[in-house]
């Protein structure tokens, strides 16, 4: 009798070559420029990187990009919510429409959203006249550039909370009905609990993409140096003066930024999901 | 709590699956609704619950009109057919739920809460889950939560809907034995829907037997075994075999049918459809006989014979030890001799039925 160890054989083939494909693709177009965008960034040196990215005007860019970004995700995180409730759990005519409509952010040019906000907003388009009546000043102010953000991103939470809702068994709801649950304790205890993952996985991809928005803030923001100006923005005109290194520094510090929201955004979700992950 | 219902109506988009409910029930009762899918049976059960509403039809619990009241406000324990258990809580969390999930005026105190969990996991025997997440049971397991969530509230009616659809026959045969002492401990009146007749029958004081949206016959076991009231009750209960026959005072006649161990019936002279259990019929060795052996085929307990006449094949179970067993080889005639069956008059102006249909499903090879 032979002893030889028996090689199990993978069941599902393809293995090596779509593992290769998707590791090539990775290294090309993410890794690559984010290791040399690292590096561009620790060339600089630790005392420079410091004095660059606590300068007043990055600092100010800084906290217009985060401010505006937070405003936008609070306001996207209610808004996408109250979407997909809509689009799974009523029907009614020209819900596929407004479906379809959702993507329309994804789709459209960032500029082009840009330039129709600052069109309506403005003093004298449709919104901004009578909006500036009012006292509210959207164009050229740190409420505008929320505003573009906002636009951009909307599509990020209803997508991540859609499927779920759709997915979730109606006898669940049932089930707490009969138990006595009011609507409003029906949805806190049974409902968000199961769409809290999603929820939270849609609102941090939504405020990663506000934090580094460019093309839709540029047109509305005015960039007003200290007042409306997003780091994005600063990054580019570091580079339009040649400063790759003031760029790579700013550059650095939104990467971190994301990556940081990122990182925060698993846990909650991991501890949303606990449930799910145990097994005897 | 005592259920009436009369006269109860509904339709899904045009189609009628109820037909006009009318149906009382006891307080304390275990009662069963048995029927094949889409015969209404759930739809019925929801109702009472408040989770659909009729379109016509009256509703009172206990001299209360429940059409007027939200589920919320029914006090009913539910049971859904997959349990429906909160995947995100504790099987304790899923247990307590009705109770924590009162406004804060009527909310039991915390402790108070915590003691009923305790009492209803000793109750329902699963002391040892208390901390564990709907993932980690079995669907036994997952019953008997479910059971203690819909208890919990100390429900005045307590319906389930195919209880025991989701396990397997022994979970099974466990958990209906456990489920009969919970409802006499807990002396709820009790309603339950299924497909399965042993279970009906074997559970409930009553069984209600459905179809297509209608009560076919109420009655214990024996009653709708032996007495079918309609046609739609005699195929449930198994009887596939279904014979033209003439009625002449009472007798069913046919050729090659020996009817002499049924009793007479009080029913008018004419053409009439007798219904038959494969295991109720006995064949007599008759050379001259109408029907043919033409399959004969043991199981070890039984012989499952097919018999033919023609175009037609009438399936007979019959035990193998049986006396008229030995002469039964392929190709002996035969006559009939029913043990038991039912007869119903054949519908007026309908054409008479012209041959018994093979109803017995064949075993793929």
């Amino acid at each position: 009798m032979s002893t030889a160890a028996i090689k199990p054989k993978r069941v599902l083939p393809g293995f090596s070559l779509s593992l290769g494909t998707t590791l090539l693709y990775v290294a090309l177009i993410i890794l690559i420029p984010v290791i040399a965008l690292i590096l561009k960034g620790a060339e600089i040196g630790p005392g420079q990187f410091w004095s660059i990215v606590t300068s007043p005007r990055t600092l100010a860019a800084l906290r217009v990009t985060v401010t505006a970004a937070v405003a936008a995700t609070i306001f996207n995180a209610f808004y996408g919510l109250l979407m997909a409730w809509v689009l799974t759990r009523y029907d009614f005519p020209g819900r596929r429409i407004l479906d379809a409509l959702m993507d329309i952010p994804f789709a459209l040019p960032t500029a082009v959203a840009g330039i129709s906000l600052t069109a309506l907003y403005s003093a004298n388009g449709w919104f901004g006249g009578p909006l500036q009546a009012t006292g509210i000043e959207l164009v050229y102010t740190l409420g505008g550039v929320a505003l573009a953000m906002a636009f951009t991103s909307t599509p990020f939470v209803v997508r991540a909370i859609q499927p779920v809702l759709e997915d979730l068994d109606p006898a669940l709801e049932q089930a707490a009905l009969t138990l006595g649950a009011r609507p409003f304790a029906i949805f806190r205890r049974v409902v968000l609990p199961a769409i809290l993952p999603a929820w939270l996985a849609g609102s941090t991809v939504a405020f990663a993409r506000s934090l580094g928005e460019f093309g839709a803030v540029v047109f509305i923001a005015g960039n007003l140096p200290f007042k409306t100006e997003i780091a994005a923005l600063l990054a580019y005109i570091r580079l339009e003066e040649y400063d790759y290194q003031g760029a790579a520094a700013i550059a650095l510090v939104l990467l971190m930024l994301a990556l940081l929201v990122l990182v925060f955004s698993n846990l909650l979700q991991l501890r949303a999901a606990r449930h799910l992950e145990i097994r005897r | 709590m005592s259920i009436s219902i009369e006269n109860m109506t509904k339709s899904f988009g045009g189609t009628p699956v109820l037909r006009g409910i009318d149906l009382t029930v006891e307080s304390g009762e275990l009662v069963a609704l048995l029927g094949p899918s889409g015969s209404g049976k759930t739809t019925l059960l929801k109702i009472i619950a408040g989770l659909e509403w009729p379109d016509a039809g009256a509703l009172d619990v206990h001299g209360t009109d429940w059409l007027r009241l939200a589920a919320q406000d029914r006090r009913i324990g539910f049971v859904f057919q997959h349990y429906a258990l909160f995947p995100h809580m504790s099987v304790r969390d899923n247990i307590a739920f009705g109770l924590s999930v009162r406004p804060r005026a009527t909310r039991p105190p915390k402790a108070q809460i915590a003691a009923k969990v305790d009492e209803l996991l000793q109750f329902l025997q699963i002391t040892h889950l208390g901390e564990r997440y709907p993932v980690q049971l079995s669907g036994g397991q997952r019953q008997r939560v479910a059971l203690g969530r819909a208890l919990a509230i100390e429900p005045s009616i307590l319906l389930l809907d195919e209880p025991f659809g989701a396990l397997d026959a022994a979970v099974r045969r466990d958990l209906r034995a456990w489920l009969r002492d919970v409802h006499d401990q807990t002396g709820s009146t009790t309603i339950f829907v299924t497909h399965d007749q042993e279970e009906a029958f074997e559970l409930a004081d009553r069984v209600v037997v459905m179809g297509d949206g209608r009560i076919e016959q109420i009655g214990n076991a024996d009653q709708i075994h032996d007495h079918p009231a309609s046609p739609f009750v005699a195929r449930f209960m198994g009887a596939t075999v279904e014979l033209p026959v003439t009625l002449n005072a009472g007798r069913a006649e046919a050729p090659g049918l020996d009817a002499s161990r049924l009793p007479r019936r009080a029913l008018p002279d004419g053409p009439a459809t007798l219904f038959l259990r494969p295991a109720d019929i006995t064949p007599q060795a008759d050379p001259n006989g109408r029907w043919q052996v033409a399959r004969c085929d043991s199981n070890g307990a039984i012989l499952r014979i097919d018999l033919r006449d023609g175009d037609s094949t009438i399936p007979v179970d019959l035990p193998r030890r049986a006396p008229q067993a030995a002469a039964l080889t392929r190709g002996a005639r035969v006559t009939l001799r029913p043990e038991a069956g039912a007869i119903f008059p054949a519908p007026r102006g309908a054409p008479a039925p012209i041959t018994p249909v093979e109803h017995r499903k064949e075993k793929a090879i």
